[in-house]
């Protein structure tokens, strides 16, 4: 194990782990909540990346379990709010997200391609109609509110939510994200990673050396739902109010977006993009009325200048300064 | 070891494979040769698990497993290869051929710890790209290498899944023609310490004759002959068939 442990790699993660950590110290409050939304979304980014860069099925219905996570934590203190405590409502947003990604899963994973986009969207829409309509179960349009939760006993009583939220919440959000990217790291170098990369690569191959290929790419499909479950229960903490908009395909395609803004080839990338999308909508939405032109335009100049996203062009970058200078910046690209 | 007891395969109206039977023992090396389009990767599907028969049995070691999914035939040990390469080409070299030992070690639902940490998997991909010639390659992803490895990946690719029968569709085509029999030799030899089965399809009759024990000649999904190589070449019918040619002219092989 020493191996993986010594990497530069690893000491990268170690610098940026304690940057974050000192984070409250050296920015305001709103630029921290900024970044707490950032570090939630970026959970599900990793799950979504699991599937497009390393089972090679692209979704656009991401925001259903996100949904699913988010919801079982509202209607938890909706009907039970006498179990209602941040570490329920966590274990809540993940067995639900989880069941629903299996199920709709179960029907997705039998195609690939377009095919498989669609029926995602699709399965995301007929969730988000059911949240919308069902008004007296799930709130419909006006949502549910999400107050303060005890962590572990412990009460915040008295601390106002923009408190709670810049104070032990910010290490809550960072220990939950970090354990979540370091699974999911463990996942994709795994054998079972492999596997699904190799499902990715050549589907016939995969199953003429004992893949059950659909059965894998169902199981990446209940990690990734299940990470954006995670994703969907610790972030709407941070909103407060949650409403069936995250559930909505515009939401999955955002997610989509930050995706391919951080750059899918690399590891990290959705992490990235996560963060960047979190900030480029804010300006965006501060500059003009139109944000939506604007993030539409850089996603054309993404495609177009720099397909491998930011970190993409940044590790092509290290490659052309690194004094062997191996050509191909590509190739390597693809070993991260 | 594997035996195909009337074995029927229709796409639609057309019937590919017309009742074919025939087995094959352990240790022994079998080409089955035919003119395009006579059935024979049909015949690879069929057994290898792609294509499921219409009519008729296939079993291995007594067992029928005409209707077990791909990966329930590797476990029983059956491998194979591909005539156009199939690859996990944007894995590393060593990697394609280490999910495959994962694959024969059950390990591939292993979801934690780092697939190069497994020691075992990863010395026997190692020594296994070494017997064919790759171990240079390691690091290289699938789709780096040039066409004749590919090709010789992907038959190491078959034969680190540890068969006890081995299908070989075309293994030397598109390799260099200095380097085929090296392949074969390595293959055989490979075989040959294991006790592994057989079948090869092959048109290139070098390597059928100096490698196959006995020749199955299929054409329009029948077989026509089988037998020993010799004999089974000398035939009029196979002669016709395979060559288009009648025995008094025939160029011999």
């Amino acid at each position: 194990m020493k191996n993986f442990l010594f990497t530069p790699r690893a000491a990268v993660y170690a610098g940026i782990f304690i940057v974050l950590l000192l984070l409250p110290k050296m920015i305001n409050a709103y630029h921290l909540s900024l970044v707490e939304t950032g570090l939630s979304l970026a959970i599900m980014a990793l799950g979504l990346n699991l599937l497009l860069r390393y089972t090679g099925v692209l979704s656009f219905g991401i925001g259903a379990y996100f949904a699913a996570g988010a919801y079982a934590v509202g209607m938890l203190n909706m009907y039970w709010p006498e179990y209602y405590t941040f570490e329920t409502a966590i274990l809540a947003s993940i067995l639900v997200s989880a069941a629903v990604s299996a199920l709709f899963g179960f029907v997705c994973v039998r195609h690939t391609r377009i095919f498989f986009s669609i029926l995602t969207l699709a399965l995301s829409m007929l969730l988000f109609a059911v949240l919308e309509k069902a008004y007296h179960i799930t709130g419909g349009s006006d949502g549910i509110r999400i107050p303060i939760p005890t962590f572990f006993g412990h009460e915040f009583e008295g601390m106002r939510r923009f408190q709670f939220l810049t104070g032990p919440y910010y290490y809550i959000l960072l220990g939950i994200f970090s354990a979540s990217t370091l699974i999911m790291l463990a996942i994709v170098n795994s054998p079972f990673g492999k596997a699904l990369q190799a499902t990715r690569d050549n589907e016939l191959r995969a199953e003429m050396i004992g893949v059950r290929v659909r059965r894998f790419r169902w199981y990446a499909f209940v990690i990734a739902g299940t990470f954006s479950g995670l994703s969907g229960g610790v972030w709407c903490f941070v909103s407060g109010h949650i409403t069936p908009e995250i559930c909505n395909w515009v939401f999955s395609g955002e997610v989509v977006y930050m995706v391919l803004l951080g750059g899918f080839m690399i590891f990290e990338g959705p992490i990235v993009g996560a963060m960047l999308f979190t900030y480029l909508r804010l300006y965006a939405v501060a500059a003009t009325e139109y944000w939506m032109l604007i993030i539409g335009a850089t996603l054309v100049i993404l495609v177009l200048l720099l397909p491998g996203g930011v970190t993409g062009g940044l590790y092509d970058l290290i490659e052309r300064f690194k004094p062997k200078g191996r050509a191909k910046a590509g190739a390597e690209v693809k070993h991260a | 070891m594997l035996e195909v007891k009337d074995v029927i395969k229709s796409f639609g109206k057309f019937m590919v494979i017309r009742g074919v039977s025939f087995d094959i023992n352990q240790n022994e090396v079998v080409a089955m040769l035919g003119p395009n389009g006579a059935g024979k990767t049909t015949m690879v599907n069929l057994i290898s698990g792609h294509l499921f028969p219409d009519e008729g049995q296939v079993l291995l070691a007594g067992k029928d497993i005409s209707t077990s999914p791909p990966y329930q035939r590797i476990k029983a040990g059956i491998a194979r290869n591909f005539q156009l390469t199939q690859l996990f080409e944007e894995l590393s070299v060593l990697d394609n051929v280490r999910n495959c030992l994962f694959s024969v070690q059950g390990k591939l639902g292993r979801f934690f710890k780092p697939a190069a940490a497994y020691k075992e998997a990863t010395e026997q991909a190692l020594e296994i790209l070494e017997v064919f010639n790759l171990a240079q390659f390691k690091d290289e992803l699938g789709e780096g290498l040039s066409e004749g490895d590919k090709k010789i990946l992907d038959t190491a690719m078959a034969f680190a899944l540890k068969p006890d029968f081995l299908l070989l569709d075309e293994p030397t085509s598109g390799v260099a023609t200095a380097e085929k029999f090296k392949v074969m030799d390595t293959i055989i030899n490979a075989i040959q310490a294991r006790g592994t089965a057989t079948m090869i399809i092959e048109h290139d009759m070098d390597i059928v004759s100096d490698y196959a024990q006995r020749v199955m000649v299929l054409a329009e999904g029948e077989i026509l002959a089988d037998g020993v190589p010799v004999e089974v070449m000398e035939s009029e019918a196979v002669q016709e068939t395979l060559f288009g040619v009648k025995s008094d002219d025939a160029v011999r092989c």
